[in-house]
This record gives structure tokens, sequence and C-alpha cells, in this order.
């Protein structure tokens, strides 16, 4: 019931394509959906969310299509990533307004529930012009969470979070996930999404590049070749025995020092060490070549 | 009107609406309007050929559709152009209770900071509640309606609302309106004119419709704009990252 389901579904402006035939589920529990900047994340949240239009393909939220359907949102609450809330309300105005737009029973007590479980009761009373990135983004949720949906859409909402308020974040997220709510929230964040989620799917230029288990794409992910630059007092010497091993794949001399490929990042960094000690070559720098996100997830759309 | 979500709406509209500095705006053009005809009408209080002028030229076609532009262009258009409108979109509320309660909201401003003093400055330069000051205050008020309709869409369908609204407001009314007979067919500021000298009477108004035609296409364009209104809201989509 409180699924999302896609199928084949693309989206594109002009000649752009944002999304590119993605077919997934997402059910109950925490779903992180990670990708670099540009990939297709927002557009695909904003699909989920019926605030955009499917090029191609289905796309259902608990049974029915999001576009066009303002009934969704009985069933769903949306954090949008842009941080602007009527910010002449009160945080407790706002979410209650939302109450209201909802025509919630007893909007009051809904109210107080929902602040209560972002906590942010004590601050209720202020001005929302007055609140912290943190505290906006948590007044959101509020309001996300005030008609209680089973289905919750998070656009980025760890962005521009000190280390404090994200764990915050996390900690309410994993617990609204334990209740058996289906949560979906995006980030560019390896580490985020690492920790907060059971299940993720990978986006990369519009594709779903890896989809399932965290554990067995972080394997995928630490398991493709690495590329190091290193720098030694014999740099040939080295880049000769280095070639002779298995877990190297490649080497390469350049001008800031020998450029290596290692196809197993674990036997590399083991045997590096071992290899320059036994000739007597000194190691002066080992740095990784390619370890940025993006880097990881173009590994990931090339496989 | 439209219950609980429509006060909430109502609510959000107005100080949304009110809160901004464009607020000075429309507050000011009103005062400007009065002051000018307290000003005439110390310095000429016997001649008869002014209070046409300043209530039908200046009032009518200047007050009238400038502060109904900036009203009715910020009661929705200020909510997208923030993003702030997708909190109250992301709820069940129908759009057509979003667009008629922002409307309704724009049409009792604009009667309030255009339409009244309008009638202030009518009852100061005629001395009294004479057919012109009557008319050109009923015109307003129609106008008030018929403009923000117009203007409301034009939010509804682009994020440049002040620039097309102006465009319409400048060129369309007033170059083409006066050079092309047509154009006064589809001139919200014609019907004003129209339904102003039905009571008026006075050719120095220079409205150009009569008082049915000017209600049949007011009625008619009114209703069509916030047809598209509602239609556009509908489809409101939030533009995905810069790729």
């Amino acid at each position: 019931m409180s699924t999302i389901e896609l199928s084949n579904v693309s989206r594109w402006y002009g000649n752009v394509v944002a999304i590119n035939d993605i077919t997934m589920t997402i059910g109950p529990g925490v779903t992180g959906l990670l990708g670099p900047n540009g990939a297709g994340k927002s557009t695909l949240l904003h699909l989920a969310a019926g605030f955009l239009a499917p090029s191609r393909g289905k796309l259902t939220v608990a049974g029915a299509a999001s576009w066009h359907n303002p009934g969704i949102y009985r069933v769903v609450g949306l954090v949008p990533e842009r941080d602007s809330v009527y910010s002449f309300l009160t945080g407790e105005a706002f979410v209650r307004a939302t109450a209201q737009l909802h025509k919630l029973p007893d909007p009051e007590a809904a109210t107080r529930r929902a602040i209560g479980i972002v906590e942010m009761a004590d601050a209720q009373d202020r001005r929302i012009s007055t609140y912290s990135k943190g505290m906006r983004q948590r007044i959101k949720v509020a309001a996300a969470l005030v008609h209680d949906p089973p289905i919750l859409l998070l656009d980025e909402p760890f962005n521009g979070m000190d280390p404090r308020q994200r764990l915050h974040m996390m900690d309410l997220l994993h617990r609204l996930g334990e209740q058996g709510r289906t949560i979906l929230f995006s980030s560019h964040i390896l580490e985020e999404v690492e920790r907060l989620s059971g299940t993720i799917q990978v986006i990369v230029a519009g594709r779903l590049a890896a989809s399932g288990d965290f554990r067995a794409i972080r394997r995928l992910m630490t398991s493709r070749p690495h590329v190091f630059l290193v720098r030694t007092s014999d740099d040939r010497r080295l880049g000769a025995s280095l070639i002779g091993r298995p877990a190297v794949t490649g080497v390469e001399l350049t001008g800031r020092g020998l450029q290596v490929r290692a196809a197993d990042y674990g036997a590399f960094s083991r045997e590096l060490a071992v290899l320059a000690r036994d000739q007597g070559i000194r190691l002066r720098e080992l740095l990784p070549a390619d370890e940025s996100l993006e880097s990881v997830f173009t590994y990931l759309v090339e496989t | 009107m439209f219950g609980v979500q429509g006060r909430v709406v109502a609510g959000i509209t107005l100080r949304a609406t009110i809160g901004r500095k464009r607020a000075l705006l429309f507050a000011l053009a009103p005062l400007v309007l009065v002051l000018v005809t307290v000003a005439l009408k110390l310095a000429h209080p016997e001649r008869a050929s002014w209070p046409v002028d300043i209530l039908g030229v200046f009032g009518l076609t200047v007050v009238l559709p400038l502060t109904a532009l900036i009203i009715g262009t910020s009661v929705l258009g200020a909510e997208i152009d923030d993003g702030s409108i997708v909190h109250l979109l992301a709820t069940p509320v129908s759009r057509t209770v979003v667009i008629g309660v922002k409307y309704a909201v724009a049409c009792v401003l604009t009667m309030i900071f255009a339409a009244i003093p309008i009638l202030v400055a009518g009852l100061i330069a005629t001395g009294g509640a004479t057919r012109l000051a009557v008319g050109v205050f009923v015109g307003a008020l129609a106008g008030s309606v018929m403009y923000n309709a117009v203007f409301v869409m034009i939010s509804a369908v682009t994020t440049r609302a002040i620039a097309w609204g102006l465009l319409y407001a400048l060129i369309w009314e007033g170059v083409l309106g006066n050079l092309v007979a047509g154009a006064r067919l589809l001139s919200v500021g014609q019907y004003s004119l129209g339904i102003a000298n039905s009571i008026a009477r006075d050719p120095s108004l220079n409205a150009a419709l009569g008082l049915s035609t000017a209600v049949v296409a007011g009625v008619l364009v009114t209703a069509a704009t916030l047809v598209i209104a509602v239609s556009r809201l509908a489809s409101f989509s939030l533009k995905g990252e810069p790729a």
C-alpha cells in the first residue's frame, strides 16, 4: 500500500534527459537515493511527489498516479530542498496551517504531535525567519508529518546542516522508518546514505546505476580498480617490480611520480610497503588519485 | 467562503502580500492620486475639465491597472517565485480553492487601495456624489475584478509576471488600445471605462465600448483567465536540479 513504483519512467527537458528509463519499487523502511549533483535525484523525487509529469513510463504512489492528483498528499509528506517556507509565520503557525490545509479533525493536537516528533517545541513560537538552517529543515519535516503520512519524501534533507543537526535528523528518519513508513531521501554524500539506509538506489546521469542492500554496493565500490600516485626514491625500479604483482594492472611513469592502477585495493595496499622495504626503496608519498565520489559513480555506471 | 482551507490560504496570502516591500508601491499610488486631486481642487476650484482627466486618465487608466498589477502578481506570483507555494500545493487542497481565494484577496486589496481612493478623489474633485464620481468608482470596482483575473493568470503562466503584466497594461492597453480599434475590444481598461461611462455619461472619458459590450466581454475574460490560472496551477512543476 505504501510503496512507490516506477516502471520505465523517463523524464526529459527538451533534448536533456534527466531520468532515463528507471524501474524501481520502494517499500517501507528508509531508502537512500544516492548520486552526484545533477544525476536526476531531485527530478525523481519531484516525479514521485506529483510536481513533475513523467515524459514516459508509469509512476504510482500508494497505487495512484501522483501527477495531477492532489489526493495523494493524504498519504504523502514532502520535504522540498528549497529553504523557502513562510518565514513570517511562527513554526507552530506554519505546521498548524498545514494541518488545516489537510482538514485534520484536530489540527492543534496534530501540530503538537508533529512538533514533538522533531523536538521543536521550545522554538515553536518564534518566527521561522529567526531559525537556523537545521531548525528550518526540522519544521519542514514537522509540516510534512502533520497528517501522519505513511510515505515521506525528502530532497537533500542534510544539506547545510551541522554535524549535530545531521545526526539528529538521521536518528529521526531512522525512527520513522522503523515505524514502517516508506522514507525516501536523496543525498550526494555516501556516508549519509551509508549510515541511514538499508536500501539504496544509486542514480548516475539519469540512470539507475545500482540498487539494493548497502553492503553489496559498498563491496562493489571498494572492489573497483583504484588509481594511486606513488612517489619514491626510485620510481622506475619499484614500478618494475609492481607490475609483476597480480593486484596491479598498470604502471605508468609520470613527471609527478608513479601512477599505479590496482585491481585489488586491499592486496595492493598490503603489498606495496613490503615490496618497497625488500628492495630498499623509500616511499615518499602515496595518494589516491580518483577517490572522488564521481569516479565511484562513473565506475558503477560502466559495470 | 471555501471553509478552513480557504481561511488558511487567505491568511497566508494576505500576510505575504502586505508584508512585502512592494506593498509600499500600492499604498503610495492612491495617496498620490488623492493629494494631486486636493492640490488641483485648491488651485482651480471652479474649472470643470480637470476632474475627468485626473479621475479617468490618471485614476482609471494609471493608478488602477498598476495597483492591480502589483497586487495581482503578488498574491500567487510571490509564493511561486520563492518556492513556498510547494508547501501549500503539497496538501490535498483543491487548486480551484487556491486560485479562488488568492484572486478574492487580490480583488479586495485592489478595491481598498485603488477603487476607494478613486472614489475619495472623485468626491473631492466634483464636490460630492456626482455621476462622474460614482461612475469612475463603479468602473474601478469592476476593473479591480477584471484586472486581477488577468494578472493572477499571468503569474500562474510565467515567472516574469510583472514584466508581462506591464507589457499588457502599457503596450496593449496604452498604445495599441489607442491606435487599433480592435485592441479595445480585448482591453480590460476599456471595459472599466465603458462601465464607468454608463453612469458618468461624460464624453471626455473617451469610452469606446457601451455598457453591455463591456460587461459581457469583461465577464468572459475574467472567467476564461481564471480557468486558465487553475489549470496552470494544477500542472505546477518543480524544476529538477540543474544538469
